[in-house]
C-alpha cells in the first residue's frame, strides 16, 4: 500500500474542547503531527498576550491547528466526498494544509514580526519547503507533495475550492478559532451553530458555498466575528500589554545595535537584530525562550529594557487613553516635548496605536472584488451573495468600527507629579 | 507615532487623486515592494495582495477627515476615488519629507489601469520566483482574467520602469 493511502491500525484520537474528538486515521497526519515543527507550536500561544487579560487564553497554536484539520476532515469526510463536485484526489493535501497552514507563526507572532520585519507566511512555506521534519515526511507521499500543500496555504493552488476550505470568507480556520477563543477566555461571545453550517455546506467548482436553509447559521457566525474582535482580540488592555512587548523587543535591537554589552548576552536574537537569519534561527525561536530573556532582562542595567520587562512580566501595564488624531494630532508632538523635558523617553512610554494596527478581517461583500464574498445557494441552484438576502449581515458588512488610543505609564507620573510639575502637566494633557 | 497614516496621506496628496479602492491598494503595493516605507501587511487574496491594514487605515483617515471619499455606482459594482481634504494637507506636517523618486513613482502608477496594476502587483507578489514560474502562478491565480502574452510583456516593461525608482 502506497503511504498516502496508509491508515493507522487503530484510529487514534485527542482529547479537544471544542471538538470533543479530534479524530486521526491517516499515518501521513498521525507522522506529520510528531515532527518538531508541528510539536513547536505547543509552545506559541494562539492569542500572545491575550492571556494577561483573559488568564484562561493560555491555548497553542498547536490546540487550533488541530481544531481547523478536524474541522476540515469533517467537511470531506462527512460532507464533500461523493459529491460530484468534490475530488476526493485532494483529501489528504487538503488535511495536510489545514492541519500546516500556521506551521510559520513566531513567537507572539503579530509583535515580532512587526519588529523584525517578518512575515509568518513566508516561514510557513519555508518549513514545508526546506530541509525539516514535516518536509521528509510530506515528500514520502510524493515528491511535488510539499508544494501542494505549500500552494494551498499560500492560496495558488488550482483548485479553488480547496484553498476556500483553508482560507475564504467561511473557513476552517476561522470556524475553528472564534470557537476555540471563546471557549479559552470564557467570553459568551464566539459560539455558533457550526454542526449546522457543516451540514448546510455544499462545494462548488470556485468554493464551497452555503445552502439557503443554512443562512441564520451563518449569520450567527458572522455576529461571532464581530463581537469577538471587539470584546477579545482588539481588547484595549491587551493592546496595553503588545504595546510593552513590542517596546522590549525594540529595545534590546537598539542597544545591540549601540554596542550595550546585555548581562545575559541575546544569542538567539542575534542574527534577527542583524538581519542574517536563517530558517533554523526562526525554528528555534518559541515563547518560552522570549519570557526567559524578558525575566533575565530584568536584572539588565539599562533602565528602560529592565523597567519594561518588569512591566510585561509582573503585569504592570500601560494606561490608555482615547485619542482622536482628527483634532489631537498635534498635542502628540507637545507630549513627546514635554515627555522628553521631564526625563521620560516618549520613544518608549508613549504610545499611540490605531485599529489599523491590528487589524480584523469584517465581514465584507466583496467590495470591487477585492475579497470573495459568502455565497447562499439558492433553491434553483443560483448563488446569492450573503448580505443580499440577510438584513443582519448587510447592517454590519463592510462597516469598520475605528478606535485610536494613547498608552503612557500612569504609575510613574501619579507616583512622581508631587515632586515633578511637568508630571502633573502630563497626566492633565492625557487625562484631562 | 502617526507616520504610518501620514506617509498614506502623503501619497494620495503626491497622486492629487486615486480611482479605485483596488488601484489605491495595488499602487501602495508596488511601491512597497519599490522599498519606499510603507509598512501594511499584504497577503495574497483570491485577487491578489491585498492590505486589510492598509483598509483600514483608509476608512480611519476618511473618518478623521483627512480624507475624501467618493463613490460612484458603475453598475455591478461601486467605485471609490480618494482624495485629500484641506484638513488632510494640515496633518501632512506629520509626514516625513517623501524620497526623490516617490513621485515619479506614483504618476508612473497612477496613469495605468486597476487592472494592470493588478496583473504588475501580482508578478511583483511572486519576484521570488523565475519568470516563467512568476507567470505560471499569475496564471492560476487569475485564471479569469486571461491576460494576453502582449499584458505581460507590458507589465515584466512597466516592473524594469519602476525599479529604476526603487529606494536602494
Amino acid at each position: 500500500m502506497e503511504y498516502k493511502d496508509e491508515k493507522l491500525v487503530e484510529e487514534k484520537v485527542f482529547k479537544d474542547p471544542v471538538h470533543r474528538y479530534i479524530h486521526v486515521r491517516d499515518k501521513v497526519i498521525w507522522d506529520v503531527i510528531g515532527t518538531s515543527e508541528f510539536q513547536r507550536l505547543r509552545r506559541i500561544k494562539q492569542l500572545g498576550t491575550t492571556y494577561l487579560v483573559f488568564h484562561g487564553a493560555e491555548h497553542s497554536r498547536f490546540h487550533h491547528s488541530l481544531g481547523v484539520y478536524e474541522i476540515v476532515r469533517r467537511i470531506i469526510d462527512d460532507g464533500f466526498s461523493g459529491r460530484p463536485e468534490w475530488n476526493n484526489e485532494e483529501r489528504l493535501v487538503t488535511m495536510c494544509a489545514a492541519l500546516l497552514h500556521d506551521l510559520g507563526h513566531g513567537p507572539f507572532s503579530h509583535a515580532f514580526e512587526k519588529v523584525f520585519d517578518l512575515d509568518h507566511e513566508q516561514f510557513t512555506q519555508a518549513i514545508l519547503l526546506g530541509d525539516t521534519e514535516v518536509n521528509a515526511v510530506l515528500r514520502r507521499v510524493a515528491p511535488d507533495f510539499p508544494q501542494k500543500v505549500a500552494d494551498i496555504i499560500g492560496k495558488t493552488y488550482p483548485d479553488k475550492l480547496v484553498v476556500s476550505l483553508i482560507s475564504s470568507q467561511i473557513d476552517a480556520d476561522r470556524m475553528d478559532y472564534l470557537q476555540r477563543d471563546a471557549y479559552f477566555t470564557g467570553v459568551s461571545y464566539g459560539h455558533f451553530d457550526m454542526e449546522r453550517i457543516l451540514r448546510v455546506m455544499r462545494p462548488t467548482e470556485e468554493q464551497a458555498v452555503i445552502k439557503y436553509s443554512g443562512m441564520h447559521a451563518v449569520e450567527d457566525y458572522i455576529m461571532s466575528r464581530y463581537q469577538m474582535y471587539w470584546q477579545v482580540y482588539f481588547h484595549p488592555v491587551s493592546r496595553s500589554a503588545e504595546v510593552i512587548l513590542t517596546k522590549i523587543l525594540h529595545r534590546a535591537k537598539q542597544l545591540h545595535a549601540s554596542g550595550y554589552i546585555f548581562k545575559q548576552e541575546p544569542v538567539h536574537f542575534h542574527s534577527f537584530f542583524d538581519k542574517t537569519f536563517v530558517l533554523e534561527d526562526y525554528i528555534a525561536l518559541d515563547e518560552n525562550i522570549l519570557m526567559t530573556y524578558f525575566q533575565v532582562w530584568m536584572k539588565e542595567e539599562d533602565a528602560i529594557l529592565s523597567d519594561l520587562c518588569y512591566r510585561f512580566i509582573n503585569r504592570r501595564l500601560f494606561q490608555y487613553a482615547e485619542f482622536d488624531p482628527a483634532t489631537e494630532y498635534r498635542k502628540i508632538g507637545e507630549l513627546e516635548q514635554l515627555f522628553k523635558e521631564a526625563g521620560i523617553d516618549p520613544a518608549y512610554y508613549l504610545v499611540t496605536d490605531s485599529s489599523s494596527d491590528l487589524p480584523y478581517d469584517f465581514y465584507g461583500p466583496g467590495e470591487e472584488n477585492e475579497r470573495l464574498p459568502i455565497y447562499l445557494q439558492m433553491k434553483n441552484g443560483d448563488l446569492s451573495e450573503l448580505s443580499r438576502s440577510s438584513d443582519v449581515v448587510d447592517a454590519i458588512s463592510g462597516k469598520r468600527r475605528t478606535d485610536h488610543k494613547i498608552y503612557f505609564p500612569e504609575d510613574v507620573l501619579e507616583a512622581g507629579k508631587a515632586k515633578n510639575p511637568l508630571y502633573g502637566r502630563i497626566l492633565h494633557m492625557l487625562k484631562g | 507615532m502617526l507616520q504610518e497614516h501620514a506617509r498614506i496621506v502623503q501619497f494620495i496628496s503626491m497622486a492629487n487623486e486615486v480611482t479605485g479602492r483596488k488601484k489605491l491598494q495595488k499602487m501602495i503595493y508596488i511601491a512597497k515592494k519599490m522599498n519606499f516605507p510603507f509598512v501594511e501587511k499584504y497577503e495574497l487574496h483570491m485577487y491578489g495582495p491585498y492590505s486589510e491594514e492598509l483598509t483600514l487605515r483608509i476608512e480611519e483617515l476618511r473618518e478623521m477627515g483627512f480624507l475624501a471619499e467618493q463613490c460612484t455606482d458603475k453598475g455591478s459594482y461601486v467605485q471609490y476615488s480618494y482624495q485629500v481634504t484641506d484638513a488632510g494637507a494640515g496633518f501632512l506636517e506629520m509626514a516625513d519629507d517623501a524620497h526623490a523618486m516617490l513621485g515619479t513613482c506614483i504618476d508612473s502608477m497612477n496613469v495605468k489601469s486597476s487592472r494592470f496594476l493588478e496583473l504588475v502587483s501580482t508578478l511583483l507578489y511572486f519576484d521570488h520566483l523565475d519568470k516563467d514560474e512568476q507567470i505560471a502562478k499569475v496564471l492560476i491565480v487569475k485564471n479569469k482574467l486571461n491576460f494576453t502574452a502582449e499584458e505581460m510583456t507590458a507589465a515584466f516593461d512597466f516592473i524594469s520602469e519602476v525599479q529604476t525608482y526603487a529606494v536602494q
